[in-house]
């Protein structure tokens, strides 16, 4: 099972600007390294990142291989109503993972 | 084998579609010395006032000297609040990495850095030998 950590504050004033980091475990093997028989070993990587403030995206990315392993990253929103933030991420296999915190907002 | 890949210049074109890039409101953060190129922590910030008017787009890092030019692209909006992302990526080699914004006015901002490397990242670069 891989792990998606996520970090949101669980209160805010309405209005107020919050600092969201999440990082999942994942390899982002580049496709540019040669595994040990010599094969180029094939690319795996989270291609896309899609932060949902209960129903409206309010933060997306677009990943290459020059993310390193195991992506993080960190950016803010404001603090509109209390809700779930749903966080998701894609890789090369189309696999997804998926996590989310609640907020409340005062 | 070579690999091809288009140029730190050429990467960034076509994010902008050819349009002028100027440089300033663009705070980047990254250290002018790594240790190791397979983690290195990079932060963007751009001055704006983030209103449904007046906002950040895109933001979008290239490097020169990986085997492919683009790093990231984050899309943001009004409700972002304020135009700082954070992330960690990995560099090849000493080279220069190029942070660019795409305000809602269709502006392109950017700020360079150069970066040492001591140890590159874990990736055999192909294009020197």
């Amino acid at each position: 099972m891989t792990r998606a950590l996520v970090n949101v504050p669980k209160t805010a004033k309405r209005g107020e600007i919050i600092e969201i980091r999440a990082m999942i475990q994942h390899v982002m093997e580049t496709g540019y390294r040669e595994g040990p028989n010599g094969v180029t070993l094939p690319r795996n990587i989270i291609k896309r990142f899609v932060c949902k403030y209960g129903a409206q995206e309010i933060f997306s990315a677009e990943l290459f291989p020059a993310i390193a392993a195991n992506p993080y990253m960190a950016f803010s929103t404001v603090a509109t109503e209390t809700g779930t933030l749903t966080f998701e991420w894609t890789d090369d296999k189309g696999e997804t993972q998926s996590a989310s915190a609640e907020i409340t907002v005062t | 084998m070579k690999i091809s890949r288009p140029s730190l210049e050429e990467a960034i074109d076509s994010f902008t579609g050819g349009a002028s890039v100027r440089e300033g409101r663009v705070k980047f953060e990254i250290s002018p010395l790594v240790e190791n190129g397979n983690a290195v922590p990079v932060s963007v910030e751009v001055e704006s006032p983030m209103t449904a008017a007046d906002h950040v787009k895109r933001i979008a890092l290239f490097n020169e000297r990986n085997p492919q030019a683009d790093v990231v692209v984050f899309h943001l909006g009004p409700r972002s609040g304020r135009a700082r992302v954070s992330t960690r990526i990995r560099l090849a080699a000493s080279q220069t990495v190029v942070a660019l914004a795409e305000t809602s006015d269709g502006a392109f901002w950017s700020a360079r850095a150069k970066v040492i490397v001591t140890l590159a990242a874990c990736i055999e670069d192909i294009s020197q030998q």
